[in-house]
């Protein structure tokens, strides 16, 4: 398949109709996801913590509980590193785990099975087998959560080979791409954000709804300068853009990334080439992050079409604090997202 | 459990077909035909062999990465081992994986794992599917006495205790953890009675002692198949080379003691066993040549193997169809990227 040929752009564009979709939040549009594909396929089973009794710490599995039972809704004791090894195992006897880790902070105590264990398999067995994972968790920070509960990881495991890395920032592409990852053959981490799951949007009902793994979506379409963002970044630079537009008749283009690894660079650089600027932003620190890789991609792409160095916004590279006022400074906020663009654009220093 | 002298002949050949290939590993390593680590088992065989064939056919294998007698022990050909130490196509794991990533499914053997205790949670997942899918069928999970020491080795059996999954877990106690001794590693150095912890049973057995190390194995496998009952068994023996072929192995013990232990030897035990069952010296020296000839012929069949194309870089990093989704990343890829990794056909 060409995705560029044959995948809608636009998430909702895959609906055959209007009646076919309903607003939903993004929890919902999750939820939704894996009530399908546990209907559709008896090997797909959920194992993690409080995902069953509790229901979910943020509620995304709940009543699957009372829909599937405790063999496919399987709680786990706090055990990250226990659970996301057995998950790989189950996967490559041909199950199909969807394993939720609470926030992406505790994924890193499972970072050994991770990074050196089910991104290795295809590879280092020489494509004798493979591993269909998923694993689910949110990023993200804004709640006072403090230094050790308010980081995104996502471009740690993004830059590593034999994984796939999904982050959807909208409810729709929230069902399509966890569906995606679930009938994947390959391990996938699928990074949720704690500000967007209260997000609602429009969501198709088709059981075969699928955002394809690999293709950006240009979000908003505009001609004055590219803002390049996935997950809760994508969020925010939709409202500074609507801003923008507002308040100083900058049309802003939007391209929510959804994919990670693989990286859509090409509709990055369709756009950046229309627009020749680019503002990169991300909910983690910049510093070897997601937006240093799309702005690296970007220069080489789009050397010639270039007006002005590619911009970034991240995280302030400090530990979060507690205090709210630091957190909010250090957050990439819409006023630092703005500045960002006005001065890219030479409107403000 | 008594064990026919054929069978006992069979797995004495087996023994003395890892000690042989062990042997040729090394030199061939020294030959400059091996490269990377390369961990040798001799001096382990009646350990290796004899759990292993306590499995069922159906049964499934993980281990660390003192892997090559376990992969010939659960039938992977001699060929297919030596080929993927010499890191050529054939191998079993097409010259991607080396001496620790020794893998064949079609044989249950879900892989030498490099990363000590990490192929613990993996094993306890395979026991998971295993009950998923209705199949009375366990794992035996390989673990070197080092590996008790991680986190990954208390989240597992505690897993495996609370699931009730069908795993055994095979603590490979040979006194030292690369260099450092059980002693200085290990608060309680009876290492079986970590499983009192999760309530699991355990055995502790001679691994020197085929026989011993046979009965005890299908004992708590037979447990796990029909009971879900996870368990632990420490086979205590004695490695003679060092942790790997670049370690002399004497900075840390002394040639004494190794002397000493190669009176234990567990090859030489086992063929006391079948001199008293009547087997000849000239059938013992036709099954020292049969073995020389086969690996003789695994080395020559591997140095005939081709070397893995360049072209094939990326093969199986990603399962087919995924070459679709990668087709949009090319675009300002790092210098080389895209004839190294994309040009060979990414996961197709």
């Amino acid at each position: 398949m060409n995705p560029t040929k044959t995948a809608p752009r636009g998430a909702a564009e895959g609906v055959a109709n209007a009646g076919d979709s309903e607003v939903m939040t993004y929890r919902d549009a999750l939820r939704l996801a894996l009530r399908e594909e546990l209907q559709r396929d008896e090997h797909v089973f959920i194992m993690g913590e409080e995902v069953g009794v509790f229901e979910g710490a943020y509620k995304v599995t709940a009543g699957l509980l009372g829909e599937f039972g405790a063999e496919r809704v399987r709680d786990t004791p706090i055990s990250e590193e226990g659970f996301v090894g057995a998950g790989i195992g189950a996967a490559m006897l041909g199950e199909r785990p969807v394993v939720e880790i609470m926030t992406i902070n505790f994924l890193l105590v499972a970072m050994d099975q991770v990074v050196n264990h089910a991104a290795k398999i295809g590879a280092m067995f020489g494509g004798e087998v493979r591993c269909p994972l998923v694993i689910r968790t949110p990023n993200g920070a804004g709640n006072q959560l403090t230094a050790q509960h308010s980081q995104s990881f996502e471009g740690w495991f993004a830059g590593t080979p034999g994984l796939k890395v999904l982050a959807p920032a909208s409810p729709a592409d929230a069902k399509g791409l966890l569906k995606s990852a679930i009938r994947d053959n390959d391990p996938v981490l699928l990074v949720e954000n704690l500000a967007i799951y209260k997000e609602r949007g429009e969501v198709p009902l088709d059981p075969e709804f699928l955002t394809p793994i690999g293709l950006a979506n240009v979000a908003r379409v505009g001609s004055d300068i590219t803002l390049v963002a996935h997950s809760y970044a994508t969020v925010r630079a939709l409202h500074v853009a609507e801003k923008l537009a507002r308040d100083h008749g900058v049309d802003a283009e939007v391209v929510d990334l959804r994919s990670l690894r693989p990286l859509d660079v090409d509709t990055v650089a369709a756009s950046v080439t229309k627009t020749s600027r680019a503002v990169c932003i991300e909910e983690g620190w910049p510093t070897y992050g997601v937006t240093a890789e799309v702005a690296a991609r970007i220069q080489k792409a789009c050397f010639d079409d270039l007006d002005a160095p590619v911009e970034r916004v991240g995280m302030a590279e400090v530990p979060l604090p507690y205090a709210k006022q630091l957190e909010t400074a250090a957050l990439p906020g819409e006023d630092r997202i703005e500045a960002a663009v006005l001065a890219t654009l030479g409107l403000r220093g | 459990m008594a064990i026919a002298t054929a069978t006992l002949r069979d797995l004495y050949e087996q023994m003395l077909l890892i000690r042989v290939f062990e042997t040729a590993a090394e030199r061939e390593y020294k030959a400059a035909q091996i490269g990377g680590y390369c961990h040798l088992s001799s001096g382990q065989e009646a350990a290796t062999v004899g759990a292993t064939h306590a499995l069922d056919a159906e049964d499934l294998l993980v281990t660390g990465y003192r892997c090559h007698g376990f992969a010939l022990a659960r039938g992977v050909s001699p060929e297919a081992v030596m080929a993927e130490l010499f890191g050529r196509s054939g191998g079993c794991a097409h010259g991607r994986g080396g001496s620790m990533h020794l893998l064949d499914v079609d044989v249950g053997y879900y892989g030498g794992w490099g990363i000590v205790a990490g192929q613990l949670p993996i094993a306890t997942g395979l026991a998971l599917a295993l009950v998923r899918q209705g199949r009375e069928q366990c794992v035996l999970c390989e673990l070197g006495d080092g590996a008790v020491n991680m986190g990954a080795w208390h989240e597992s059996l505690n897993l495996a205790a609370v699931w009730k999954l069908p795993v055994v877990f095979l603590v490979m106690n040979n006194e030292y953890g690369m260099g450092t001794s059980v002693e200085r590693a290990s608060a309680v150095t009876d290492l079986h009675r970590r499983a009192g912890a999760y309530g699991l049973p355990a055995e502790r057995v001679d691994g020197n002692d085929l026989i011993a190390v046979a009965q005890a194995a299908s004992t708590l496998l037979s447990g796990a198949r029909s009971n879900r009952q996870a368990a632990v068994l420490e086979l205590v023996t004695y490695r003679y080379r060092g942790h790997s072929v670049a370690d002399p192995g004497l900075a840390y013990r002394t040639s004494e003691e190794i002397a000493e232990h190669q009176h234990n030897d567990p090859i030489t035990r086992t063929r006391a066993l079948l001199s008293e069952a009547g087997v000849s010296d000239e059938q013992f020296d036709a099954m020292d040549t049969e073995v020389d000839e086969r690996v003789a012929a695994a080395i020559a069949w591997s140095i005939a193997s081709p070397p893995p194309p360049v072209s094939e870089l990326a093969r199986g990093m990603y399962a087919p169809g995924s070459a679709a989704q990668f087709a949009r990343m090319l675009a300002g890829a790092p210098f080389g990227e895209r004839e190294l990794v994309f040009a060979g056909g990414l996961g197709e």
